[in-house]
């Protein structure tokens, strides 16, 4: 059996290539569609430049070249963990990134283990109390969380909560004058954490726990329910033992899924509060035309993507017995 | 037992059943309601405040219900309330029309990723895959950025990333189908490839289309104006989402530059998805009984 | 006799508020007697399934018994509080089902599923519980029980799940078991296997059966004691031999009647010019592939031949997995066969791309077996019975004028050409699905299991609408079936298939009289109620 989820790994990963690689064109045709190229931007920064100098520097980083050459040159030079150069911080875009991957990991970590663990169990509780109060308020609260814009509940958190109740800060990872060290730290970056996290896991809490909800409602339907009652198990048993378990499939699905777009709403949760991670990078680079950047984030991330999504196939296949290794 | 006999009980017609299903949800009929007052404000945004909405008409950050502004002003004294009902123009337009490019690409795509099969479908479906992969609002961002913030840009952008959803469903829808026995007793007679998919099958995978063309509208709706939030929006035209981005720096003195707007934008997409749900119900009777 | 261990009196079920009638189940009486089978008959909308389910105390949400009593053991199970029915539930009473792979949890192994019943209701140790149901299956006769066990529902046949749904069902010895068609989903050789595992053991246990059916053949093999229901009302009740043989009532008469008999009808002679010579026909499903595995191919058919005349009927027959659909569908051109012939009239249809077939499509057409799914949903009868001829060239005003007359040809008013398929019954759909095929003037008609989906009194009046129709238009059919008695009375021949082979070929009344391969004796061993003779011939 290991081996042939080892196998299976494999298959997956050899997959995943074609789209990969069909991420890196589209990079390079976004980059090539873009007003200016690279020695524009050079020149911009440097105030004035000749043509002769422009074309010159054209050669030097291989503009002049046809567009397949010059395609081939970029997916090597991705291939090789080369995303380019920004202009604008004089540092490699790789390196910027990395800087940047350990604040967004923890912001999306966070999310992600709020938004799926507190909406399987409000899903599930609504579920369990059908047609009750419970299952009333619960469902209308996912309905207006799932109606409700990112970057507006971000700012009424920080109204109510930094603003007037003045429980958490407004903005930043942490406070890097006061020094923290071990567990001060930590407790510090927890305390900042807070809203960011409940802001942008908010929208996909409400969809997880609609998603539970529908699920458990569906599976409760399910043959095999009526056998476990023929059977004369215990109602509390077939809700635990029988719907759950199947009940959760296609929500591990759709937290796979979602975890593109939750990339998506960092940016804007980032900007919001100023957490310093990849999203805020990405705001920062769009204004400051630093297009290089942000099609290694744009890169970056999708590579994040793919990886969230095998990791979710490899988790299946403990869950599901039905698929093939 | 007589079999022969013709059916005798005339069924009701279908527009009213489906009116009386739909009826039957009342959330449902709120949000009707709600949207048909968000569309008459968008319809008479014009009369009710003919001025450009972007014009300077009074102090800065004035608070809610001083003088003639309902909603207060916002940091250079342009009039909250006027910017919300000249957005609500922007946000519905945006959200429907993004939305229709959305669904007739991702039913072409998936339609006929479903319909052929074969190397039709694999080479569709990996392309669907990459869209699906790509964190779709930074794509949305770079689109919008590259192409320079405008209407057009907007509506392009939500609708390169909306797609991909779509034609998932309608693939399916046709896969299934297109193996069904009438379908096929179409194409042993002889029937155009054209003429199966538009006569045969689309009609019957309509309701989903619509159920998640509805709830797009939504969703496009909320990206517009996140990518407005950021300052993507069309410059010259007043939004919802522009108008939180441009309160937000003075969220300490003046709270209701962004909090109103952004009910707006709340309440006109829960309407959009209540509206969304109750035609799920009255046109997928199947999926109603479960609940 | 003995008292009765389960005794139904006067059950009425009422149904939700806008259902199309008020009582599912009116006034039953019905009584299960301790190592006797009571099979329960009716068609689809007697209510005998609901009646089952009503013994179980598991009926659906908002459907409810509003009279009578279910007396067991002393007590009337309609008045046990929720948790004294479910202690009764799996130990006293316990149920099998139609569609064993549904009724199984995916995610959990078999072993465990049967082990769960033994921790609910006893208090046995793990080593005996495991022992416990390494018996039974061994009992129930599942092959490497232990293998088994460890299995999830998924990895077992549909005939080892059946008895593994058995072996849950019986590990407590209950005195009841209820059995809600459980070997309709099943191919007719398992289903011999099953009913036959069922009656020994309920023999061996003394265990009462409450054994719903549609199928008079599944209860001549099985039943002490048969009920007859109609429309949730009891027709008949009495011993298997009274009903089968001397039935009273008006219709239990009809649907016995309706039964087609396994005697084949007289042989005819006589057929016009050969209209189609199929020969060496091969088709291939091919899957998987790629970087990491093989790709595997699936031989659907091979090399099937078989000749017809004008006016013949030829009979494919076989189980599911035999091939005789993806036979079906090479001859109507909806496959592309990789071998072999198909000529029509001195046509060869086989190698045609879908331009060439064009003037040809009009001359081989299909009857289909789902009469909800062959009728398009959102189109007027009169639209699917124009559909084609005008597609094919027909002047419109021509095509309307002839869908009217083929509505009463095949006995349903013209009028109802405006009507939507879904205010039709499944034996009407099935009518307009034959009027949409004959809309087109076909020579050869190939009829998908065509009767399959309906109920046995439907199905007689289909079967002879279609005799009718080939001796009127001199048709040649190609008549799919796994049902031999539908077999013996339409087939002037038939193929029998296994595996995509044709095992055996002849006329129909020889194969009968004196089968000669193994696989075709079994099939006719397997039939139920085979020895059980009913009336010679369709009449209804």
């Amino acid at each position: 059996m290991p081996n042939a989820r080892l196998r299976y790994v494999a298959r997956r990963i050899v997959q995943a290539i074609p789209i990969l690689l069909a991420i890196v064109v589209l990079n390079f045709c976004l980059l090539k569609l873009a007003p200016g190229d690279a020695v524009d931007v050079l020149a911009g920064e440097a105030g004035s430049a000749t043509p002769e100098y422009m074309a010159e520097l054209r050669a030097k980083f291989g503009l002049d070249q046809p567009l397949p050459v010059q395609l081939v040159r970029y997916v090597g030079q991705i291939a090789t963990g080369d995303f380019g150069y920004s202009f604008r911080h004089e540092m490699p875009v790789w390196d910027l990134i990395v800087d940047r991957l350990g604040p967004t990991a923890i912001l999306m970590v966070t999310t992600i283990v709020l938004a799926v663990g507190v909406g399987v169990l409000l899903g599930l509780l609504a579920a369990v109390n059908l047609n009750t109060w419970k299952d009333s308020v619960i469902s209308i609260l996912a309905l207006v969380s799932y109606a409700t814009p990112l970057f507006w509940v971000g700012l009424m958190l920080i109204v109510v909560f930094s603003i007037n109740l003045g429980w958490f800060p407004t903005s930043g990872m942490e406070n890097v004058a006061a020094f923290y060290e071990g567990w001060d730290r930590v407790w510090d970056i927890a305390h900042h954490l807070v809203l960011p996290a409940i802001t942008l896991s908010l929208f996909y809490l409400a969809l997880y726990t609609r998603l539970m909800r529908a699920s458990m409602l569906e599976q409760a339907g399910m043959d095999y329910v009526t056998t476990a009652r023929a059977k004369g198990v215990k109602e509390g048993r077939i809700t635990f033992k029988h719907i759950l378990r199947n009940a959760l499939l296609p929500v591990l699905t759709m937290a796979g899924v979602q975890v593109s777009a939750m990339i998506g709403g960092s940016v804007i949760v980032e900007t919001v509060f100023g957490w310093p991670g990849l999203g805020q990078l990405a705001f920062e680079s769009l204004f400051a035309r630093d297009l290089n950047l942000l099609l290694g984030i744009f890169f970056l991330s999708a590579v994040l993507v793919l990886v969230v999504n095998l990791l979710v196939d490899i988790l299946y296949t403990f869950l599901d017995p039905r698929i093939e290794l | 037992m007589t079999d022969a006999a013709a059916a005798t009980v005339p069924a009701p017609p279908k527009r009213f059943m489906f009116w009386r299903r739909f009826a039957r949800n009342r959330s449902a009929l709120v949000g009707l309601a709600f949207l048909f007052l968000v569309i008459l404000l968008a319809a008479i945004a014009p009369v009710i405040y003919p001025a450009d909405p972007f014009a300077l008409v009074g102090r800065p950050m004035l608070p809610p219900l001083s003088g003639d502004f309902l909603f207060g002003t916002d940091t250079l004294g342009r009039d909250v309330a006027a910017g919300i009902a000249h957005g609500a123009r922007t946000s519905l337009f945006i959200g429907v029309v993004a939305t229709l490019v959305a669904v007739a690409f991702g039913t072409l795509m998936g339609g006929l990723a479903g319909y052929y099969g074969g190397w039709i479908d694999d080479l569709l479906m990996r392309v669907t895959e990459v869209f699906q992969t790509i964190p779709s609002f930074i794509f949305a961002i770079l689109l919008v950025a590259i192409m320079t913030p405008s209407m057009e840009s907007v509506v392009i952008a939500i609708a390169v990333v909306s797609w991909p959803p779509l034609a998932r469903l309608v693939r399916a829808e046709f896969i299934s189908l297109r193996n069904r026995e009438f379908v096929q007793a179409q194409v042993l007679m002889g029937m155009p490839d054209w003429k199966v998919i538009l006569i045969q099958i689309l009609p019957n995978a309509i309701s989903p289309i619509i159920v998640a063309g509805s709830l797009l509208i939504a969703t496009a709706i909320l990206t517009e104006s996140a990518l407005a939030f950021l300052g993507l929006g069309d410059p010259n035209i007043m939004s919802w989402g522009f108008q939180v981005g441009a309160g937000r720096t003075v969220l300490r003195r003046a709270w209701w530059i962004c909090t109103y707007p952004g009910v707006a934008i709340l309440l006109t997409v829960l309407a959009i998805n209540l509206v969304g749900e109750g035609l799920n119900d009255a046109l997928n009777p199947r999926l109603r009984e479960r609940s | 006799m003995e008292n009765p261990v389960l005794d139904v009196r006067g059950l009425s079920i009422a149904l939700p508020k806008g259902a199309d009638r008020t009582f599912a189940v009116e006034g039953l009486d019905l009584q299960v007697f301790p190592g006797k089978i009571t099979c329960v008959v009716g068609e689809s909308g007697s209510g005998k399934s609901l009646t089952a389910r009503a013994a179980m105390g598991l009926l659906p949400p908002k459907v409810a018994p509003t009279s009578g009593q279910i007396m067991f053991e002393g007590r009337d199970l309609l008045t046990l509080k929720p948790d004294e029915m479910r202690q009764m539930r799996g130990q006293k009473i316990s149920m099998i089902f139609q569609e064993p792979m549904t009724a199984l949890n995916p995610l959990m192994t078999v072993g465990k599923q049967i082990d769960e019943i033994l921790t609910v209701h006893t208090s046995l140790g793990g080593k005996a519980r495991r022992e416990k149901i390494l018996a039974l299956f061994d009992e129930v006769k599942l092959p490497n029980p232990k293998r088994i066990a460890a299995a999830y529902p998924h990895e077992l046949s549909g005939g080892q799940r059946q008895r593994a749904m058995i072996a849950m069902a019986l590990i407590l010895d209950p005195k009841i078991l209820v059995a809600d068609e459980p070997t309709t989903a099943l191919d007719v050789t398992t289903q011999a296997q099953i009913l036959k595992l069922i009656a020994e053991l309920q023999e061996k246990h003394k265990t009462g059966v409450l054994f719903i059916t549609h199928d008079f053949g599944v209860v001549a093999e099985i039943a002490d004691q048969i009920a007859v229901m109609q429309y949730g009302k009891l027709v008949e009740v009495g011993t298997a031999d009274q009903i089968l043989n001397a039935p009273k009532a008006e219709y239990t008469k009809a649907l016995i009647g309706a039964v087609p008999s396994l005697t084949p009808r007289a042989a005819r002679s006589g057929f016009g010019r050969r209209m189609l010579t199929v020969d060496g026909l091969n088709k291939y499903y091919k899957s998987g592939g790629g970087l990491f595995g093989k790709p595997t191919a699936f031989h659907a058919a091979k090399d099937v031949s078989f000749t017809l005349d004008r006016g013949e009927t030829l009979g494919v027959v076989g189980e599911s997995g035999s091939g005789k659909t993806t036979v079906a569908r090479c001859l109507v051109r909806l496959l592309q066969p990789e071998e072999g012939k198909i000529d029509l009239d001195g046509i060869d249809l086989a190698g045609m791309t879908k331009r060439e077939l064009k003037p040809y499509r009009n001359r081989v057409q299909m009857v289909f077996q789902d009469p909800y799914a062959s009728l398009n949903p959102r189109r007027k009868v009169a639209d699917i019975l124009v559909e084609g001829p005008i597609n094919l060239g027909k002047p419109a005003k021509e095509a309307h004028a002839r869908a009217r007359e083929l509505l009463s040809l095949v006995g349903l008013d013209p009028k109802v050409a405006e009507r939507y398929p879904h205010e039709f019954s499944g034996g009407q759909r099935q009518r307009i699905g034959l009027a949409r095929a004959l809309a087109l003037e076909p020579e050869v008609l190939v009829a998908d299991e065509p009767v399959s989906a309906l109920d046995v009194s439907v199905q007689a009046q289909v079967l002879k609408l279609m005799d009718e129709i080939r001796e009127k238009f001199g048709l040649s059919v190609v008549f799919i079936t796994h049902d031999l008695r539908v077999a013996a009375q339409v087939c002037d021949k038939i193929i029998v298939m296994q595996r995509g082979v044709v095992v055996e070929a002849g006329k129909t009344a020889d194969v009968f009289a004196a089968p000669s391969h193994d696989y075709t004796r079994e099939l006719f061993a397997s039939i139920p109620g085979r020895e059980w003779s009913s009336a010679p011939e369709v009449t209804a």
